[in-house]
């Protein structure tokens, strides 16, 4: 059985004028349907990575392709309708309601007005938000995490198969957050995506994705399963970073472990 | 209105023209603000756009409105008059058409100018100012550049632009009084003219108008601004509406009069004032319809005479002679007069169709009592006791060349030369502070101090007389003629000095329209 490639990088670089976040030689492939998570330090070009492959960005060496074809080639305004992006910031348009924040991207693309109203009620469920309550609201009226499941349904409403997350849990609280990452999986599996997500969270990358590559100073320095990569960590820096929810893990059991 | 108002109303006849004149002076206003406002925006909002594209361009796109905005209104103005009258004559000479570079157009494009600074600025400001994440998400949804500018980024930095239109709109209104000097009637010319007048019901007047004007519309601009940025689409509306019926209120009876036939023009002090009412006057008696265009600069008026924008007005056969026709030797009055007539018909087809029977020059003058005890009628006799005696003159006398050939005919020296200003000079002299002081021939206040002119027998100072000059177009205008004849050599000095004393004059409560009115009645006496 072949796995198509929804998304390749081959032996992609890309340097900019300051030399600040470059990437040197980045070869890597997602299957369709896979969740890979992307770790690393900040200035490490992980977000740099990310945009290349909705051409937010340019690689100055190698290819990027998004199903088979190279996106250098593609019209980029046509590629980034089809890929969702959800990122930390959010960047929900203040002046909207969520319903129109959330249609943005079909109305771009010239869906009527009532297929675009049935879609962000169909996302509002979907995002656990009640469609009446939430549909005439503004932006400034929800909490941060009602805005990045906002965000989520937004990046979703194009039925995009390739979905791009840069932190995007990063700024909510942890119960919040937890929720929001296994709503996301739920989405992922059932909807069938191909999510590339960012992180310098090795325990999120590890409880949500399939697949994690650790990238440091521009270079992907490991790639495997969560379980490979928090049992038998090979690169230094690797081992270093998994050392820490071990050792959290480790004294949080004990901890549980001596409660009357 | 209340009592107080409407007391002082029924006292000062001034109110009474001032608000006569409100619907012209203010519709125009309101014409050339507008019209300004709206090229000013259709230029800097793409101008703007493009700048919060390309860094380099904002620095010179802004640094050329911040130094624009530096340069004085005024000169602002004064400076597009010289620059639209050379396109004007390039056009002429190219498509054998030109354009009046007077009044409405070099108005629009300074003020158009002048505005562009606050809405440059704000616009960058708030296109800029918007937060990255949501740049972020324009692109990240695929919106082209276009869809992003017209559905985030202008509605976001709305509020901002429209602050940015208030101001400039506030400044327009105000800068707009100065357009007056470059032909434009607005509501400066209140202030112009009261001024000059020292009619401060007219100046007073004029201020407020203009400052309510501003007001108004700023206020409305700030009822639009908060309706934007709070979403209520109902105080957008209500602005808007308020505005548009400013404008269509101010701008209806400009628009539906009938263009005056002739058009009357007056430099910027009293004389000029009512000689242009009187000009307007004559022109309504014959059935003519005529508007004034005052306030004008020297070199303006001339220009605006020759281009055909004014029809007629008075000028100083001095002036022609020395600034126009170069000509520095002084000669006697009627050939001066000869030259001139002739220079104008030759070189410009302007005919001077005669002159008024008076002289506004410069001269010396003293009070009549020490001139009687020392026996002086005339500069010559002046020099024989000037070494005894102190002179007193205006920032520009000592300076002119009619000062220097009165010196070196006369071989004048005095005691002591002071600078003074106009005003303390004539008191000075009647107080024997100074003994002889500059003096404008027709100046009222020689006749209201008592000083006598004294005689200029070596022709030292090229005489002034005042001449009717009519524009080429109108030069075998019968009607226009004949309605004019009847002043021609009809306003001898005193006549001149004492209609100028009843709008100097302190306490001087006349407006120009009742003396010039006085005036001609005065004419019609000595004819009978």
């Amino acid at each position: 059985m072949a796995v198509k490639n929804a998304i390749e990088l081959d032996r992609v670089s890309k340097i900019y004028n300051t030399n600040a976040s470059a990437l040197d030689t980045v070869s890597l492939a997602v299957p369709e349907g896979e969740f890979l998570a992307i770790v690393g330090p900040s200035g490490s070009g992980k977000t740099t990575l990310l945009r290349l492959i909705n051409r937010l960005a340019e690689a100055t060496g190698g290819s990027v392709r998004v199903n088979g074809a190279d996106v250098l080639a593609a019209d980029p305004i046509r590629l980034r309708r089809s890929i969702g992006y959800v990122f930390q910031g959010v960047g929900l348009f203040p002046h909207m309601t969520v319903g129109e924040n959330i249609a943005i991207t079909p109305r771009l693309i010239g869906w009527d007005e009532a297929k675009r109203r049935a879609r962000v009620e169909e996302l509002l469920a979907l995002v656990r938000l009640r469609p009446e309550t939430y549909r005439g609201r503004f932006p400034s009226e929800l909490s941060g995490g009602e805005r990045q499941r906002v965000g989520v349904a937004r990046a979703l409403a194009a039925e995009p198969k390739i979905v791009l997350m840069d932190e995007p849990f990063g700024a909510l609280d942890a119960l919040t957050r937890d929720a929001l990452q296994r709503d996301y999986r739920e989405l992922h599996e059932k909807l069938s995506l191909t999510t590339v997500m960012i992180t310098h969270d090795l325990t999120e990358a590890a409880l949500l994705a399939d697949q994690i590559a650790v990238i440091q100073r521009g270079k992907i320095v490991e790639q495997g399963t969560p379980r490979e990569i928090m049992t038998a960590p090979k690169n230094a820096y690797v081992r270093e970073l998994v050392e820490t929810p071990k050792d959290q893990a480790k004294r949080l059991a004990a901890l549980m472990r001596e409660a009357p | 209105m209340s009592l107080a108002t409407s007391l002082v109303m029924s006292f000062d006849p001034r109110f009474h023209e001032a608000f006569s004149r409100l619907p012209d002076y203010l519709g125009n206003h309101v014409l050339v603000s507008v019209t300004a406002l709206a090229i000013g925006l259709a230029i800097s909002l793409p101008l703007a756009i493009l700048a919060t594209r390309h860094r380099y361009l904002q620095n010179a796109i802004l640094g050329f409105a911040s130094v624009v905005q530096t340069i004085p209104g005024l000169a602002l103005l004064a400076l597009f008059y010289p620059l639209l009258l050379a396109l004007s004559s390039l056009t002429e000479d190219v498509f054998g058409t030109g354009f009046s570079a007077l009044g409405f157009l070099p108005s629009v494009l300074a003020l158009a100018l002048y505005s562009m600074l606050p809405v440059l600025r704000n616009t960058v400001t708030g296109i800029l100012g918007i937060n990255p994440a949501v740049k972020e998400a324009t692109l990240g949804a695929g919106m082209t550049p276009g869809q992003a500018l017209a559905m985030v980024e202008l509605p976001l930095a709305l509020p901002v632009i429209m602050a940015g239109i208030r101001t400039a709109a506030v400044w327009v209104i105000g800068t707009a009084t100065l357009a007056t000097p470059v032909g434009q009637t607005s509501l400066g010319n209140y202030i112009f003219t009261g001024l000059q007048t020292q009619n401060w019901v007219f100046v007073i007047f004029g201020c407020a108008a203009a400052a309510a004007l501003a007001l108004a519309v700023d206020q409305l601009l700030a009822l639009m601004e908060n309706g934007v940025s709070m979403r209520k689409r109902g105080r957008v509306l209500a602005g808007g509406a308020g505005i548009a019926l400013i404008v269509a209120a101010a701008i209806a009876p400009v628009v539906a009069r009938p263009e005056a036939a002739y058009v009357v023009g007056a430099k910027n002090f009293t004389e000029q004032y009512i000689l242009e009412s009187l000009i307007e006057g004559r022109l309504r008696a014959a059935g003519l319809t005529a508007t004034g265009r005052d306030g004008l600069g020297s070199s303006v008026i001339f220009d605006a005479l020759k281009a055909g924008d004014i029809d007629v007005y008075v000028e100083y056969s001095g002036t022609l002679w020395a600034n126009e026709m170069k000509r520095s030797e002084a000669k006697p009055r009627e050939q001066v007069l000869a030259e001139v007539k002739k220079w104008l018909a030759e070189k410009y087809g302007i005919v001077m169709l005669g002159d008024l029977g008076f002289e506004n020059a410069y001269s010396l003058a003293m009070p009549r009592k020490k001139a009687e005890a020392l026996g002086i009628k005339s500069i010559s006799d002046l020099a024989r006791v000037a070494p005894r005696l102190s002179i007193a003159g205006d920032y520009e006398f000592f300076g002119r060349p009619e000062w220097k050939a009165i010196q070196s005919k006369y071989g004048l020296s005095f005691r002591e030369r002071r600078v003074m200003q106009p005003e303390f000079m004539y008191p000075a002299a009647d107080n024997g502070e100074v003994d002889v002081i500059s003096a404008y021939t027709s100046e009222g206040r020689v006749k209201q101090y008592d000083l006598v002119v004294l005689d200029d027998p070596q022709h030292a100072i090229p005489p002034y007389d005042a001449i009717v000059l009519l524009s080429p177009k109108r030069a075998d205008d019968r009607k226009l003629i004949n309605a004019l004849k009847p002043l021609l050599g009809k306003i001898p000095i005193d006549l001149m000095r004492e209609a100028n004393l009843r709008a100097d004059g302190e306490g001087g409560k006349s407006s120009t329209g009742q003396i010039a009115n006085w005036l001609w009645q005065q004419i019609e006496k000595t004819k009978k």
